[in-house]
């Protein structure tokens, strides 16, 4: 018995360091990856993340450190695209509550100081000096750093407008549909 | 004016199909062959089909309460009451009364509710029911009676019924093999197939289903007219049962060409046995079986030549059951196989090449 | 002429019967339109004119503009109350912009385009242009602007103008009527648009279950050897263009094609007639024939109307309802729209309005999936509702798109024959719904991210010659006297923080 024992735990030994030298010296370099994420980022550096900009964020996903959710701005098809990536599953329930957002200028309260103007990374936002400023709805992808800058509170973030282009059907509730068919038969 | 809330896309019109209804069809197919065989095997038979059906039921209820589904809606498909009418018929008609109550909660619960209910089950609930029994209590599963039509000389009545039914007294001499079994314990005995086909029922007899076997096993020529009768109301396609049948009957066919002493014919392999049932109402079924036309045949040429298999070289004499719950594991991937090319796509999903205009 | 079969399809209960029979009649002028700036596939068309203006019928009031996009026309004289937004004639009961014309009650024509005398001697851009100037969009539905379809011919060598009039959609006879009472101006019509085309062949298919049609436009065609009339097996959907195209020539048009490079180009029968009434009398499209039916609705009838007349107008033409509707539909059963309310005006692509009972919808609460396969059978698409719609209940929309979810048209086959009554085609619909929103989000995010990298060079850019312009002047500033030392210690600082 005891040479059974024996033979085991030295081969136990000797595959143990097999594979521990295997993977120091077949390591796949992990930076490509990182590089990969960042090309699925918005590239804005808003920071909404909690991250100090995209690379920083693409770093920590990289690592797993983050989770794919946080790019608000980047939206589900950013979530989607990041979590395919990485191969994992990316709960979205929590981030289907915020709906898309972007910025808008209260014309009254704009002072024409041209702070957002500087501080948007899409060039979103037009104006100059001391005239109003506005918003290019397209261009603007809901990063709300415009809304820190601005001395007098007059940019708000508003969700994006549901229009007759991009309307779609809901999901169908069936349970839904079933309550409303027995109540229906109730009366 | 807001007369209703557009919450429901289209199409504003549906067809008259139900659930319900379509089980409700199977049902009236069965109910021809069922009342033949409850006459022919008497009031034992009779109770045993109740006990079933009704088991059947209660285990239907009793899962969905626990599941929180709606109890009452969900009994109205009639898809367990179904259930236990194949069960029902897969059994010796004079069988105890509990062995209906097991195969039920076997069929309903374990094949059924334990994989999320109607429409989820990878196996057919009715066939797990029967195969649980048959290997577990292989004796009571294979006591087999020839014929007792009801109020015929020598038939139990009601009283004697119960007795054979609830008090499990089998009266001894009116045992009897069926003719597949007969046909295999004989080979074993080293007695070639021609000579045990001497003392199997005739053609006749089998295809009118005067023999021993379980309800759905005898009375072929009315379980055909139940399968045509759903085919002419289009519940199933022609292509399981013939592909099933067809399968069964090709192989039998060379093997017995090649060797007749050993192998028994294909007429033979097609009459007896639940082969008629298990073609047009055990291997259609809609849950376990693909979806495809295509994989409708795959499927039924597969258990066409495992019901072979398993009759000739395997332990049991009848290899319906099993040949069909092993093609039920292979439906899954059948489907993901032989899923329909779209229109204007070939069959890898590229769209088709522009062919070149004259 | 053989013809070949289609995938699939279903016979639906075609009730054509309410309104097959009765002839076409006009809808009293009502006091007020709505003319909707958009009802076509496209842009939508730009406003000509503002509050108070005074318009005659026919005159232009909204322009074309983009490559996509159709022009509107006054469908009566009168003055223009205002363009704001009113409810448009879809589900989501939202409001578009809208012109709002009060009727003056005379019905004028405005001065209109001359007619183009000999069309088969103008050139196809001269009919064209035509077709463009008078706002004319494909009226079986889709509403998409015609001239685009007219102008294949310069692109691509065309064999075959197929004229759709298999109108299967249950209910609908609007096509039907107007192929009965009008059969010259569509051949007419036709002619013109084949000629545009450069194609040799018109063939007319027109479903079976309407032999007066048929045998109508037979006689009509006679007169022209390049103009041919066939009846099609009655099978929903024959009526799609794909599968229309199919049966007549028996080719497939491959995926993310057109059937223009079959070498055959689709319209509506009565888009034909538009056409017509475009190039010989310069008349745009300012009515159509909308067929009002269903259970619910008192009189069913053909109704021509002028487009921005609202659906309450029309249903009061025909008698209001004679029990609650449980749905209004704009469009047939199969594949319209449920609309929220009576609010919203008749538009181009307006088919039919139809009132439909509880009874005529026969609907049910969806039970579990048996797995019958009944979707697979009847899928005119080749598609399996049964998978897809599992996963996207699941929420694995990327599965379903991978299994064809963005191939299917929607037809309602599907869903007309589940027995267990899962809203099949609803998944799809929703499925496709948030399929294009990823997809734009993605278009966007490219969008933000090229913005963004282009900033960021600029700001490099600029960075880098504030110093090449601090380097220049450094040596200038410490020649300079100490009292100016404010300036460069803030250039300082500002570099550290660069």
């Amino acid at each position: 018995m005891w040479i059974a024992i024996g033979s085991l735990t030295v081969m136990g030994i000797v595959l143990g360091a097999l594979l521990g030298v295997a993977a120091k010296f077949l390591a796949v370099k992990e930076n490509p990856l990182e590089e990969e994420l960042k090309e699925l980022l918005p590239g804005s550096q808003c920071g909404q993340c909690g991250y100090v900009g995209c690379s920083q964020y693409a770093a920590a996903l990289a690592k797993g450190e983050a989770s794919v959710t946080l790019c608000t701005p980047g939206g589900k098809a950013t979530i989607e695209a990041l979590a395919k990536k990485l191969g994992v599953t990316a709960d979205t329930s929590e981030h289907e509550e915020k709906l898309p957002e972007h910025a808008f200028i209260v014309e009254d309260l704009c002072i024409g100081c041209t702070r957002c103007i500087r501080e948007c990374s899409t060039d979103a936002i037009m104006g100059a000096n001391k005239l109003m400023h506005t918003i290019i709805v397209d261009a603007c992808h809901g990063c709300a750093k415009c809304v820190k800058v601005c001395p007098t509170d007059a940019i708000v973030m508003v969700p994006v407008k549901v229009t007759l282009r991009n309307w779609h059907w809901p999901k169908p509730n069936i349970e839904q549909t079933h309550a409303e068919h027995q109540a229906g038969h109730a009366h | 004016m807001s007369i209703t809330i557009a919450n429901k896309s289209a199409p504003f019109a549906h067809g008259v199909s139900s659930v319900r209804k379509t089980m409700f069809l199977v049902l009236l197919a069965l109910t021809p062959a069922t009342l033949f065989n409850l006459y022919l095997f008497g009031w034992p038979a009779i109770m045993l089909f109740t006990v079933t059906v009704a088991a059947c039921l209660i285990v239907e209820a009793g899962c969905l309460s626990l599941a929180g589904k709606p109890v009452m809606a969900t009994l109205a498909d009639c898809s367990a009451l179904l259930t236990g009418w194949l069960l029902a018929m897969s059994l010796p008609p004079w069988a105890p009364w509990w062995l209906g109550v097991i195969g039920a909660v076997f069929a309903i619960a374990m094949a059924k509710h334990s994989f999320g209910g109607l429409g989820q089950n990878v196996f057919n609930p009715a066939m797990v029911g029967r195969t649980v029994l048959l290997i577990s209590f292989p004796v009571a599963m294979t006591t087999w009676i020839v014929p007792y039509p009801l109020f015929s000389a020598g038939a139990p009545g009601f009283i004697d019924a119960l007795a054979i039914t609830f008090g499990g007294q089998m009266p001894d001499a009116v045992s009897s093999a069926s003719a597949l079994g007969h046909i295999k314990t004989e080979l074993s005995r080293h007695i070639p197939v021609i000579q045990s086909m001497a003392d199997v029922p005739g053609l006749t007899d089998m295809l009118l289903g005067y023999r021993a076997g379980s309800m759905g096993e005898t009375s072929a020529i009315l379980i055909l007219a139940g399968g045509l009768f759903l085919m002419y109301k289009r519940i199933i396609s022609w292509h399981i049962p013939l592909s099933v049948m067809g399968g069964l009957f090709v192989m039998a066919s060379i093997f017995h060409l090649v060797d007749p002493a050993k192998f028994a014919s294909g007429t033979f392999h097609l009459v007896s046995g639940a082969t008629f049932l298990g073609a047009f109402f055990i291997a259609t079924d809609y849950v376990t079986s693909p979806v495809t036309r295509t994989g409708q045949l795959i499927f039924g040429v597969g258990c066409g030549v495992l019901i072979w298999l398993i009759r000739t070289f395997a332990g049991y004499p009848e290899g319906v059951a099993f040949a069909v719950l092993l093609m039920n594991a292979l439906t899954p991937i059948i489907d993901q196989y032989t899923r329909p090319r779209a229109f204007g796509r070939n069959r890898k999903g590229e769209p088709l090449p522009l062919e070149k205009r004259p | 002429m053989k013809l070949f079969p289609i995938r699939g399809g279903i016979h639906p209960d075609y009730r054509k019967e309410l309104t097959s029979d009765k002839a076409i009649a006009a809808l009293p002028m009502p006091a007020t339109l709505y003319i909707p700036l958009q009802q076509h596939i496209g842009a939508p068309a730009e406003v000509l004119v503002k509050e108070g203006d005074m318009v005659k019928k026919g005159q232009m009031i909204a322009r074309n503009q983009g490559t996509v996009s159709a022009s509107q026309h006054a469908p009566t004289s009168g003055r223009i109350r205002a363009v704001a937004e009113v409810t448009a004639p879809h589900p989501s009961g939202l409001p578009q912009s809208t012109i709002i014309l009060e009727s003056d009650g005379k019905d004028e024509w405005a001065e209109l385009p001359e007619p183009i005398t000999d069309p088969f001697a103008a050139d196809a851009h001269t009919i064209n242009e035509r077709v463009s100037q008078s706002g004319i969009v494909g009226m079986g539905g889709a509403a998409f602007p015609s001239a685009i379809k007219l102008n294949l011919g310069e692109q691509k060598k065309l064999d075959i103008l197929l004229l759709n009039g298999a109108e299967c959609e249950p209910y609908l006879t609007c096509d039907d009527r107007v192929m009965r009472e009008y059969p010259d101006a569509i051949v007419d019509g036709a002619r013109i648009m084949a000629h545009a085309l450069g194609t040799p062949r018109v063939i007319i298919a027109i479903e079976q279950n309407k032999p007066q049609a048929i045998e109508i436009m037979t006689k009509a065609a006679s007169a022209f050897p390049g103009v041919e009339v066939i009846g099609v097996p009655v099978q929903y959907p024959m009526g799609s263009e794909r599968h229309l195209v199919q049966a007549i020539t028996g080719r497939e048009t491959p995926a993310r094609k057109l059937t223009a490079d079959l070498g055959v180009v689709v319209h509506n029968v009565s888009t034909a007639r538009a056409v017509h009434d475009a190039v010989r009398f310069g008349r745009p499209l300012v009515a159509r024939v909308v067929t009002v039916s269903g259970g619910a609705i008192r009189e069913p009838k053909n109704v021509l109307t002028p487009i921005g007349a609202s659906i309450t107008d029309l249903v009061g033409f025909c008698g209001g309802f004679a029990v609650r509707p449980e749905s209004v539909v704009n469009g047939g059963p199969m594949m319209g729209q449920p609309l929220p309310g009576l609010d919203a005006p008749v538009v181009k692509g307006t088919s039919g309005i139809l009132a439909l009972t509880a009874g005529e919808i026969n609907d049910n609460p969806t039970s579990a999936c048996i797995r019958c396969g009944s979707c697979i059978t009847v899928c005119p698409c080749g598609l399996s509702p049964v998978d897809m719609s599992a996963f996207i209940r699941k929420d694995k929309l990327e599965v379903a798109a991978k299994l064809g979810v963005m191939d299917c048209f929607s037809c309602g086959s599907c869903s007309y024959v589940c027995p267990s009554h899962i809203p099949l085609v609803h998944y799809f619909n929703y499925a496709k719904g948030v399929l294009n929103d990823l997809e734009r989000e993605r278009q966007k995010n490219e969008r933000i991210k090229t913005l963004a990298e282009v900033r960021t060079i600029r700001i490099e850019k600029a960075t880098e010659a504030k110093r090449a312009a601090l380097a220049a002047r450094k040596p200038a500033a410490d020649s300079a006297a100490p009292g100016n030392a404010g300036e460069p210690k803030a250039t300082t600082e500002e570099k550290a923080n660069a």
